[in-house]
């Protein structure tokens, strides 16, 4: 079976278990959610729910059906291969306590536009941002990152 | 004026035209009842839960309105998650009203509190949970909505005692729902497409299902075998919506299903499935399904559509507007000869390998069956319980209207059968209703016997008492060497005294001649009558498509021509499931 990344865009009603079913009719079907993120839009009824989750394409085109017909469900489409833009935003916590690694880190915060949003003399933390940076985050290990935590994947469609 | 909780939620139900709750009290809901006094609505007293949704889902399958049940919060909520599954698979509208603990102790694990809408969240259409006494009016319009329209199905109301108290300006009650349910118009160009498709065909088959029973699409249905000449099979849930006395009529297919439903599914040149979802017990070995058919599928529901077998045209609509647009562009048309040559085959086939049975000393289920069917001359309605009783009930009794065969199909609950004959008796006072059971489903909702004698509901239950879980050792017989662990029923209650304990009446036939004697005197009895018919212990149903195997495949049973044909075994018993 072809497993991939699947990119689901969904606009539901804002009820209060609506993202529990959404999840719910997933799960049921042997899918889990990587990542998940929601919020209201410009209309504050209505919330906006971007998820990622990895499996078969068939099978998948199935459950969109199942979710579309949640009662609460406006509308659901697949982004996976659309031109869409996509992001997550990552924050980094690093020790720095290590002869030259705040140099180091500076450095790095200058080059790739990182965003150093606290300091003091023992740690500091980073925002991140980009298309897929679980691996650049991991491999800062050696420069003394202790942790990060790591919003879900926005996408947005192109025109 | 102010109004309260409770008396926004009876307006609500007179708007939707409520006439009948099944229920049970208890403490969440003791100011739901305490109203009911004052309101005019009728309300059937069951003695378990279960029954009250069960008896509410035989009511909308025998009206075709929406169904209605009242339990308390915690262990009365739970008790109908088992009929909420039912209705849900077989897509029964019916309105599940629970009582909650009050608002303020929710999470709290109150006495009696569980999170019913989390619970029955993948088995309801929809589910709410009030929050304010404002949302009652307008959430009880959209669980209506909402369980009759597209495809139906079960939605529940979880209802906080203390908003059932809170009172309201009455004139700040809002009552309109929030949901559009209305359908989406039939698409054009698919329909032409359909038409052209039927035109073509040399050998069309319609297939329908409980779409079509549920839809109120029967009347088209008909329409469309009488213009193209189609033979017509249904499926387990469909059946009634055809006339089963047609010549064009060839009996349900499938696993357990005729001789000639079964060959004209893998001879024909088009399928016309309607309201149905090639369910794997119809379909049997799914790519050798239908091998030469191009196939319409027409449902409401996307999701039925491409789910097991490749549609070659499919209309997501409802089965009323679908046929009712095929058969007006069809008005013109006259089939080929190569139809009635078609029709030919078929009635040859339906000659040739008829449902039978031995005859023997004992008596034979299959005979008890045709007997209900001669005594009430058709004119029953049958509910049935699980197993064996049910598939003689869907092959033996001939069904001519729709809504008159009442079964679980999709989820297989042993103890539907009493309460939901009870409900479909309470939406059709006037009919012969009939529970037709085995020994093992009936002692799962029993004590329903109770509330039809109290309430005056004057069912006909008939049990085929093999003192055996028939289907599961059928199943031991052919597939485990006829080991039978743990489905021997010797320890059956005498149920004739049972009857009479409940104050019902109680009749027993264990010879031939008694069968239909019994039948006669249960039919003219006016109230609740208990027929035990002790029946040849290892009859079997067939014909039988092991799974896995193609529906040309079929074991004719005992009066098959080669008698040991179903010595074999078959293929891996791990993936084989009960219905
Ligand atoms: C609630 C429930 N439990 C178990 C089963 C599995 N099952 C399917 S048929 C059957 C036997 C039914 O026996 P009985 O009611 O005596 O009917 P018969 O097959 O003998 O007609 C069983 C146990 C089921 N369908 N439902």
């Amino acid at each position: 079976m072809d497993e991939r990344e699947n990119v689901i865009s969904i606009l539901v009603n804002n009820k209060p278990d609506v993202l529990a079913r959404i999840s719910g009719t997933l799960s049921g079907r042997g899918f889990n959610i990587e990542s998940i993120s929601a919020n209201i839009t410009k209309d504050p009824n209505k919330t906006k729910i971007i998820l990622t989750t990895i499996g078969n394409k068939t099978t998948l085109a199935k459950i969109l059906k199942q979710i579309a017909k949640l009662v609460d469900i406006i509308t659901v489409e697949d982004l996976t291969g659309r031109k869409a833009v996509r992001r997550e935003m990552f924050l980094v916590r690093f020790n720095w306590q290590l002869e030259g690694r705040k140099e180091k880190i500076a450095a790095l915060v200058e080059k790739k536009k990182w965003k150093l949003l606290c300091a003091n003399d023992d740690t500091c933390i980073v925002e991140i941002t980009g298309e897929n940076g679980l691996a650049e985050v991991m491999a800062l290990t050696d420069l003394g990152m202790e942790d990060f935590t790591r919003t879900g994947v926005v996408a947005i469609e192109k025109a | 004026m102010k109004i309260s909780g409770a008396q926004i939620l009876f307006k609500a139900l007179a708007m939707e035209g409520v006439e009948v709750i099944f229920g049970y009290p208890g403490g969440a809901v003791i100011g739901i009842y305490d109203e009911m006094t004052r309101q005019n609505i009728r309300h059937i007293l069951v003695r378990h839960e279960q029954g009250a949704i069960h008896a509410a889902d035989g009511y909308a399958r025998a009206s075709g309105k929406v169904g209605v049940c009242l339990a308390t919060s915690g262990p009365g909520a739970t008790n109908t998650v088992t009929g909420i599954a039912n209705a849900y698979l077989d897509s029964i509208p019916v309105v599940i009203l629970t009582g909650q603990v009050p608002t303020a102790l929710i999470g709290t694990d109150a006495f009696q509190e569980v999170d019913i809408t989390g619970i029955t969240r993948p088995c309801t259409k929809h589910n709410f949970l009030v929050r304010n006494v404002s949302d009652v009016g307008r959430i009880t319009r959209d669980a209506f909505a909402i369980a009759r329209s597209g495809r139906p199905g079960p939605v529940l109301i979880d209802l906080p005692k203390d908003i059932m108290q809170m009172e309201l300006e009455e004139a700040d009650v809002n009552f309109n729902g929030e949901y559009n349910c209305e359908e989406e118009p039939v698409d054009r160009s698919q329909i032409n497409r359909a038409v052209e498709m039927i035109r073509e065909a040399r050998k069309p088959v319609i297939f329908s299902g409980g779409g079509v029973v549920m839809g109120g699409a029967s009347a088209e249905l008909r329409e469309l075998a009488r213009i193209t000449g189609a033979p017509v099979t249904s499926s387990l849930m469909g059946l009634g919506a055809f006339n089963a006395s047609s010549p064009l009529w060839m009996g349900m297919p499938g696993m357990h299903g005729t001789y000639c439903a079964n060959m004209a599914f893998s001879h024909c040149d088009l399928i016309i499935g309607v309201g149905v979802r090639f369910d794997d017990r119809v379909t049997s070995k799914v790519d050798l399904f239908a091998p030469n058919a191009r196939i319409i599928h027409i449902d409401i529901d996307p999701v039925s559509i491409d789910k097991i077998i490749k549609t070659s045209l499919a209309i997501v609509a409802g089965a009323k507007s679908a046929l009712s647009a095929i058969n007006a562009e069809l008005a013109e048309y006259s089939p080929s000869s190569h139809v009635s040559i078609w029709q030919e085959q078929v009635l040859k086939w339906k000659r040739e390998k008829p449902l039978s049975y031995k005859k023997s000393e004992a008596i034979k289920p299959q005979f008890v069956v045709e007997k209900l069917y001669e005594v009430s001359r058709g004119e029953a309605i049958i509910a049935t319980e699980v197993g064996q009783n049910q598939m003689w009930g869907a092959q033996f009794y001939h069904y001519k209207k729709p809504n008159t065969f009442i079964t679980s199909g999709g989820l297989g609950t042993m103890g539907f059968g009493l309460p939901a004959a009870i409900g479909a008796q309470v939406a059709r006072p006037d009919a012969i209703v009939v529970d037709l059971a085995g020994d093992g489903s009936i002692q799962m909702n029993i004590q329903e016997l109770a509330t039809a004698v109290q309430n005056n509901i004057p069912v006909k239950i008939a049990i085929l008492n093999n003192n055996f879980l028939g289907m599961v050792r059928q199943w031991q017989e052919i597939f485990y060497q006829k080991r039978y662990s743990h489905t021997d029923l010797l320890g059956n209650p005498d149920f004739v005294k049972i009857a009479e304990a409940y104050g019902a009446k109680g009749l027993r036939a264990s010879k031939v001649e008694e069968v239909e004697m019994i039948i006669k005197e249960a039919f003219a009895t006016e109230g609740v009558v208990v027929m035990e018919f002790i029946v040849d212990r290892e009859e079997g149903v067939y014909p039988m498509v092991k799974p896995g195997s193609p529906l040309t495949d079929m074991d004719l049973g005992p009066m098959a021509p080669e008698e040991d044909s179903r010595a074999e075994i078959g293929d891996d018993p791990s993936t084989r499931s009960f219905n």
